[in-house]
């Protein structure tokens, strides 16, 4: 009985932890630090020159995917030059290897150069995708 | 089909506090009625006890949900406390306490990170353990357009 109280009180306590360090970073979209040389993103539908590319990768047993997708789509359709590509990550496990994702959702924001600049992984805010794509698309208007 | 997501993230609560009982006592018998559990929510969500006792008790007395989810990731994730639970069960009634012991715990850290933070532990791993064991499965995402 002392033993399975313990390590009750043991596991609520990792628990409590890992799920407050997983709360701090789920959702926010990050910067890309050393941006990788532009990959070839045809393959999984990304269209060279489009303004940003909103690459999210699915699985799935992922229920926060239906969100993320709901958040994507909308500022898709109220930016133009914004498109939104989603992909089964288990159908295109070379390219979820190649580009280091072990999570669903991911979002990749690509660039019209093809470059990854932003990347987040979990429940995604519509504010912070906005704030992500908004120089990629005064970029795209100035040139 | 979809789920309102408070469902199963209440029933994650119930479960918590059944496998936390189950741990405090080596409840074997117990473990066994929460394997039973798991596996009529993975097989039909819509007549999982917990979720039953969310839709006629909570349900009624909450607003409507503003969104829905998928049910596959809630089954999914059932399935595999199933098996954590037969095994944990198994432990417990053949005089392997520790191997209960070891197997509700896990349990438990997966339950008490849905029910405390709704943090899908089986949609953080799932990915990860498809890309080492490379099995294929079929897509459920819209294809790309072109």
């Amino acid at each position: 009985m002392a033993a399975g109280l313990i390590t009750v009180l043991g596991v609520l306590a990792v628990a409590t932890v890992a799920g407050l360090w997983w709360r701090r970073r789920d959702g926010r979209v990050r910067p890309v630090a050393r941006p990788h040389p532009p990959v070839d993103l045809a393959d999984l539908g990304v269209v060279a020159g489009t303004p940003a590319t909103l690459l999210q990768f699915s699985s799935a047993f992922c229920a926060p995917c239906r969100a993320t997708r709901l958040v994507c789509a909308s500022v898709a359709e109220r930016f133009a030059g914004v498109r939104h590509v989603e992909v089964d990550a288990e159908a295109h496990l070379d390219a979820v290897r190649r580009l280091h994702i072990w999570r669903t959702p991911t979002v990749l924001v690509v660039d019209g150069a093809g470059t990854i600049v932003h990347r987040a992984t979990g429940t995604l805010s519509a504010a912070q995708v906005t704030a992500a794509v908004a120089p990629l698309l005064a970029a795209g208007a100035a040139r | 089909m979809l789920l309102d997501p408070r469902g199963p993230r209440f029933a994650a609560a119930i479960t918590s506090v059944v496998l936390v009982l189950i741990m405090i006592f080596s409840a074997g018998w117990l473990a066994l009625a929460q394997a039973a559990v798991f596996a009529v929510a993975a097989v039909a969500p819509r007549y999982s006890p917990y979720g039953l006792v969310y839709r006629t008790v909570l349900a009624p007395r909450l607003p409507r949900p503003t969104e829905l989810e998928p049910a596959a990731p809630f089954r999914f994730a059932q399935s595999v406390g199933l098996v954590f639970m037969l095994v944990a069960a198994v432990g417990y009634l053949m005089g392997a306490p520790l191997l209960g012991l070891v197997f509700t715990a896990f349990a438990l850290l997966a339950a008490f990170l849905n029910a405390a933070f709704g943090l899908c532990l089986g949609c953080e791993v799932y990915l990860a353990w498809r890309r080492l064991s490379r099995r294929p499965l079929a897509s459920r995402v819209p294809a790309p357009e072109n």
